[in-house]
């Protein structure tokens, strides 16, 4: 079995372009361009140049002696979190600003939920002096203030998306509807391994530095380049795409997508798509997603603002499927925990995204000679108004 | 032979309008439909309401929000339209996006549409290829006829592909937008209705968003055979409700 995006864009039976007629010749300019410029040298040359020295990779590949401690097995920490701008959203950003450029765009746009997405594109675009317009839910715009300046002192226009339920989902809504409305001089950088064909599989390949620099750095750890453990979160799943990418087709080793349960999954506010989802259609893939009866899609919950999308990239729902990876669903609370205890135990404040993988440590027992990577998408600077209200700090 | 090709057939410049099934109240769907026929519409366009209709502008957004809190589903909209062609005679089309069908079940909603007497269907992010491949069969046998879009952008060869594999009409899509956003045409939308009228397709074409008013209908019927008007009525419905429709439909065709 193939885990890897098929000629036509799938991955198994999900995955595809179910997009309107407006949208295609977008999305075929992109399809027949973005592995081409991809191979081109001076494209590599460039891209790795700024992995380099300006998102500051590799990112070290720590081992966290205490946690390893705690849970007697030995946990790896995979560093994304200090990547310029605090997550790995920026491999993905800076892959596709330079595809951008050589299409000869000269606007850019994107969504964002949190305002992870956002302020990694906003940075890219200030980089190559490019236009730069974020659509952001109203309602995420209130509660996620800092991100939103930080967006506008990058140069980037915030335009809030007012329409359905005013978050992530809607804010890509917009997106899509401004890229239908400026269809020639206009790229859409999507954050994560989601919408239509070649998006998720561009995507993975920008991020799939992550688990190329694992192999390479666990050689020199453990002398050897397969752990026995994966675990990523996954809301979209760009980061567990990148964690995941290059052990896909290594069987030994295990991989583990974490997913945000919030309140429970069963308690109707909740974002563990792969268990609530049914397969359909969102935002131009058929994959897992939350939606009614009738096919509405319905708005997720997670207290990380990162994980509340109502779908997972085709990708990951096809690993579902086929069983290639366990998924595990973490409570808000469990995350919570989790994310305090990585402060106490190893000085490291986690996104509460990264939180959420943290906390299978409790839910599953390793072996104590495992090895265990657990990619650290992001950290937790811009989570610290919701750690302080939860632990009343 | 399908009421849309025979309605294609007639002499005339062709007007279709869409409302969204359940706005403003659930329960206005057999009316507008009734009095649309009334007033002259050539035929109609039922738009089963979305949560996420990415190829629509607010107007239409927002009047399927509201349909949805209204509690529209399809199987809602099939139960009032189960004795429509009791009393209407004009071609029906669904247009809807392709979750909300898939759900239903493909078959199960052509059957459905069959049924009724639904002439049609319109499914925005249904790519032609998935159709072809998947579900041209179950279209075929119940009857319905698919329409597909082209835009300003889409290429000559393609143009010809969709001319190929259509049934009925072409819906082409005035300008690179989402549904409400034009207010006038200009050189370019001519250039482009001329272009393609030139092209002398087997398919007759029926021009779709940015017409909202007589002046909008005669430009875009200039060479094409029709035009649809959407969110202008639907934001019509929303000022003034469902009592005069016909004076909507006059104020566009005398």
């Amino acid at each position: 079995m193939s885990y890897f995006v098929d000629k036509k864009g799938y991955y198994g039976e999900f995955g595809g372009a179910f997009i309107p007629e407006m949208l295609y010749p977008n999305v075929k300019e992109l399809e027949d361009n973005y592995l081409k410029i991809m191979q081109e040298p001076s494209f590599q040359e460039e891209f790795q140049n700024l992995l380099k020295e300006y998102v500051g990779r590799p990112t070290p590949l720590y081992f966290a002696k205490r946690l390893s401690e705690k849970y007697q097995t030995k946990i790896y920490l995979k560093r994304e979190d200090l990547c310029h701008t605090g997550a790995h959203k920026i491999n993905n950003t800076i892959g596709q600003i330079l595809v951008a450029k050589r299409l000869g765009k000269t606007r850019v746009i994107a969504e964002t939920g949190a305002g992870q997405h956002g302020v990694a594109t906003a940075t890219v675009c200030a980089l190559m002096g490019i236009e730069c317009v974020v659509y952001m839910g109203e309602i995420d715009i209130a509660r996620q203030a800092p991100n939103v300046a930080r967006m506008k002192m990058l140069g980037a226009k915030v335009v809030p998306a007012l329409s359905g339920s005013k978050t992530l989902k809607d804010a890509t809504n917009e997106a899509i509807r401004d890229w239908i409305n400026n269809p020639v001089n206009t790229h859409y950088i999507i954050g994560s391994v989601v919408g239509p064909h070649p998006y998720p599989d561009m995507v993975a390949r920008f991020q799939s530095v992550i688990s190329e620099e694992i192999k390479k750095q666990l050689k020199v750890h453990e002398n050897k380049e397969n752990p026995d453990y994966v675990i990523a979160c996954v809301g979209g799943g760009s980061n567990a795409a990148g964690a995941f990418y290059h052990y896909l087709d290594e069987e030994n080793v295990n991989l583990i997508a974490v997913e945000a349960a919030g309140l429970g999954i069963h308690s109707g506010e909740s974002a563990a798509t792969s268990i609530l989802g049914k397969e359909g259609v969102i935002h131009g893939s058929k994959t897992l997603l939350m939606q009614s009866e009738d096919g509405q899609i319905t708005e997720p919950y997670s207290i990380s603002a990162g994980l509340d999308y109502p779908g997972i990239g085709p990708l990951h729902a096809h690993l579902y499927r086929s069983k290639r990876a366990e998924f595990i669903s973490i409570t808000d609370a469990e995350a919570m925990e989790a994310g305090l205890e990585l402060c106490k135990l190893e000085g490291i404040i986690p996104a509460i995204e990264s939180a959420h993988a943290l906390a299978v440590f409790n839910m599953k027992k390793f072996k104590e000679s495992d090895v265990v990577v657990l990619n650290l998408s992001g950290r937790g600077d811009k989570d610290l108004d919701t750690y302080v209200k939860y632990f009343k700090l | 032979m399908n009421r849309i090709n025979q309605k294609l057939q007639e002499n005339k410049k062709l007007l279709s309008i869409y409302f969204t099934a359940g706005f403003p109240k659930i329960n206005d769907t057999v009316s507008i439909i009734e009095n649309l026929e009334k007033s002259g519409v050539d035929f109609i366009e039922i738009g089963l309401p979305f949560s996420d209709p990415l190829a629509d502008g607010p107007t239409i957004q927002a009047s399927s929000t509201k349909a949805l809190d209204n509690g529209m589903t399809s199987e809602v909209l099939f139960n009032q339209l189960k004795d429509i062609r009791k009393t209407v005679k004009i071609p029906l089309i669904i247009m809807g996006y392709f979750n909300p069908m898939m759900q239903f079940g493909i078959e199960n909603f052509c059957k459905k549409c069959a049924e009724i007497g639904i002439d049609g269907l319109i499914i925005p992010d249904l790519p032609l290829d998935v159709y072809n491949d998947n579900y041209k069969a179950v279209f075929v046998k119940y009857g319905l006829i698919n329409v597909f879009l082209i835009t300003p952008q889409t290429s000559l060869e393609r143009i010809q592909f969709i001319d190929k594999i259509s049934d009925g009409f072409i819906y082409m899509v005035s300008s690179a937008s989402v549904t409400g956003s034009q207010n006038a045409f200009g050189k370019t939308q001519d250039d482009y209705f001329k272009r393609i009228a030139d092209l002398n397709l087997k398919s007759p074409q029926i021009v779709g968003f940015g017409i909202s008013n007589a002046e909008t209908f005669k430009q875009a019927t200039k060479y094409a055979k029709g035009a649809i008007i959407g969110s202008a009525f639907v934001k019509y419905l929303d000022e003034n409700g469902t009592a005069n429709i016909n004076k909507f439909v006059s104020g566009i065709i005398d």
